[in-house]
């Protein structure tokens, strides 16, 4: 018989009660406000899942998180091949490496506010650079405060250019672990650049690569602050995801029994999808 | 398979090489037979990983020609080559089965399949891993995991030469034997020309035919395990082959007699040469304990198992001799006497007597 040293546990308990205190006991209050209505002075009465399917219903919440997935899928379709090419291309040693990786760096090292007032500023038609130079000398028609498309547009370009730079040095960094004996093999083997890529640098990345398409995936679903200042949601609802609609309900309409359901439902949905994606990614490994 | 002909090979990593101390391989001249095992031995930083990766096309070299049955291939990429190489930390494609990875190479050069099948099934079987052909490589054991990127090279059978860059460094002590046992049955089978890379005698002795040693970018010696040990050409070669190594002892010279510590010892045969620096090199198989001869103190004795090893001084000179029986006490006063036919001077380090005619 092995016996067991349940000492250990007395380890953990710190850090249970840090999270307790910071994570557990805040989510309980909103748990608390899901179920019940207030109309201040600390009355509750309650409601039971009355929230949830309310917000499960609303054609509001439903428009909110269509856009939050057309939003998200664009974000990793366009993310995630853009950052590994990028990685591809990047000089392994040399004087440029310390070079690129630091440029690689700099938009990460932006606040998210300012980003948005950057890009706002930048891309206003008639004052921004990038908006009179479209309508003016291009002759496009580019309105991003008035025209959903362009909002759109405006809007994801904005987060390749915050974000690609993580997926580009995540993949980066799985691809200098890969020993030169390698590559060296693949061109005495005679595999072309494409086999090179396939057998070698895919799977080598694999494992950064999918901490790259978590992490991508979680920050766009739950974004807020870049397109809350760049457009605030509009033109109309076309660019509210469902973290600035959310706000809007939690804060300006102070709703805050639905709002507490729909932060549930949210974040069921980011830990759900979250789960599948890793576990899809992973599969191979456990055989 | 193919002669393998080095012709004033010269290598630098430097662009422009101002001395000799720029380069990593300093002329090279050597013709490998086709279908020999080769050796290539030397201490880290010698220059053999270099010239390796220079005969399969990895490398340029800055100077010189690599010729392949008289055909000039310095230019050729590696996979024009048709070379295989095996290196220090198995290569293995991890998302492929083994059958697969056997498979690579010939698909990239589009051999049809019921070819490429009959050569994985042979190579497989030449290798003991007929059972494992549908698993995923990457579950495997080093060392069979070494083996097929062996199979790797062994599955063209246009391969001119295999080469191996330290292959066994990763494998278990227990396992080395084997997969070397298993190497040199391979050679036997395919016939291809082998070249071996490493910095363990051991491995290099048994596995060659002939052994080139290096130092410093420098061939010092090419030749059979044996004259490597019986004759050896450079002190290097004399210290670096042989547990323990040859002893270098300082001397001079006199017709065909070395005086050592003020004690004459009879040579080989007469001394070549004048100046420079003259050592006495004499192996420790080679020096017995006698009732006269030249008196040393000895300092320590050491049971390896097979014999012992007799650490001695003699004056100020510290030398080690070889025995089976008759041991002598430490700190007990005995005679040595060394081998006239195995004594010889090197001046500089290269030898310097004559062999006398037998």
């Amino acid at each position: 018989m092995r016996t067991e040293n349940q000492k250990a546990w007395f380890f953990v308990l710190p850090v249970l009660a840090l999270v307790a205190f910071n994570a557990l006991v805040p989510m309980m209050t909103v748990v608390n406000y899901s179920v019940q209505e207030t109309f201040g002075n600390n009355q509750f009465f309650w409601e039971g899942l009355g929230w949830f399917e309310q917000i499960l219903r609303s054609d509001r919440f439903q428009a909110a998180l269509g856009r939050q997935f057309l939003f998200t899928a664009l974000i990793l379709i366009i993310e995630v091949p853009l950052g590994i090419i990028v990685a591809l291309s990047m000089p392994r040693k040399g004087f440029w490496v310390p070079v690129c990786l630091v440029l690689m760096a700099l938009p990460m090292l932006i606040p998210w506010n300012v980003v948005g007032s950057m890009w706002n500023i930048f891309t206003l038609p008639q004052i921004g650079l990038l908006g009179y130079f479209l309508n003016d000398v291009l002759g496009v028609n580019y309105d991003m405060t008035q025209q959903p498309i362009s909002a759109w547009i405006t809007v994801v370009v904005m987060d390749v250019w915050h974000w690609t730079s993580l997926v580009v040095l995540l993949c980066y960094a799985g691809l200098v672990s890969i020993p030169d004996a390698y590559y060296q093999a693949a061109k005495i083997d005679g595999a072309s650049p494409w086999s090179v890529f396939r057998y070698i640098q895919l799977p080598k990345m694999k494992t950064v690569l999918t901490i790259a398409v978590l992490l991508r995936f979680m920050d766009s679903f739950n974004i807020y602050t870049e397109p809350f200042v760049l457009t605030g949601g509009g033109p109309g609802n076309s660019t509210t995801l469902l973290s600035i609609d959310l706000v809007k309900i939690a804060l300006g309409q102070f709703d805050l029994g639905p709002a507490a359901a729909m932060s549930l439902i949210y974040f069921a949905i980011t830990l759900l999808v979250s789960w599948v994606f890793y576990t899809l990614m992973t599969k191979d490994d456990a055989q | 398979m193919a002669q393998i002909k080095l012709s004033n090979l010269r290598h630098s990593y430097f662009p422009t090489p101002k001395g000799p101390e720029d380069y990593a391989l300093k002329e090279i001249d050597v013709t490998w037979r086709d279908g020999g095992a080769y050796a290539l031995l030397g201490p880290s930083g010698c220059g053999k990983s270099t010239l390796l990766n220079i005969i399969s096309g990895l490398l340029t070299p800055s100077e010189g020609q690599i010729l392949f049955d008289g055909q000039d291939v310095t230019d050729l990429p590696p996979d024009r080559r048709n070379i295989a190489q095996v290196f220090q930390f198995p290569v293995i494609y991890d998302t492929m089965t083994v059958g697969e990875n056997l498979a690579f190479p010939l698909k990239n050069r589009g051999v049809d399949s019921a070819t490429i099948k009959r050569r994985v099934d042979e190579i497989a079987e030449m290798l003991d891993v007929a059972d494992m052909l549908d698993i995923r490589a990457s579950g495997l054991s080093p060392d069979n995991k070494q083996k097929i990127s062996m199979g790797r090279g062994l599955v063209r059978d246009d391969v001119n030469a295999v080469m191996f860059d330290e292959p066994l460094t990763v494998i278990d002590p227990h396992l080395k034997w084997k997969l070397r046992s298993k190497l040199k049955e391979l050679h036997q089978r395919v016939k291809a020309t082998m070249i071996y890379v490493t910095h363990d005698q051991t491995e290099a002795l048994t596995f060659a035919d002939e052994v080139v040693v290096m130092q410093e970018g420098e061939v010092v010696q090419i030749g059979t395990p044996v004259e490597l040990f019986e004759r050896p050409q450079h002190t290097f070669v004399g210290h670096f082959i042989g547990s323990p190594g040859m002893n270098v002892l300082p001397c001079e010279t006199n017709g065909d007699r070395a005086v050592f510590e003020g004690h004459e010892v009879i040579l080989e045969g007469p001394t070549q040469g004048e100046g420079g620096r003259t050592d006495l090199g004499i192996r420790p198989e080679y020096v017995d304990f006698g009732d006269t001869g030249i008196p040393a103190h000895v300092t320590k004795v050491s049971d390896i198992g097979r014999h012992y090893v007799v650490s001695a001084m003699v004056g100020n000179t510290a030398l080690k001799a070889v025995t089976e029986h008759d041991v002598p006490e430490p700190g007990s006063q005995v005679f040595l006497q060394f081998k006239p036919e195995h004594s010889r001077v090197y001046r500089d380090g290269w030898i310097a007597t004559e062999e006398r005619a037998q």
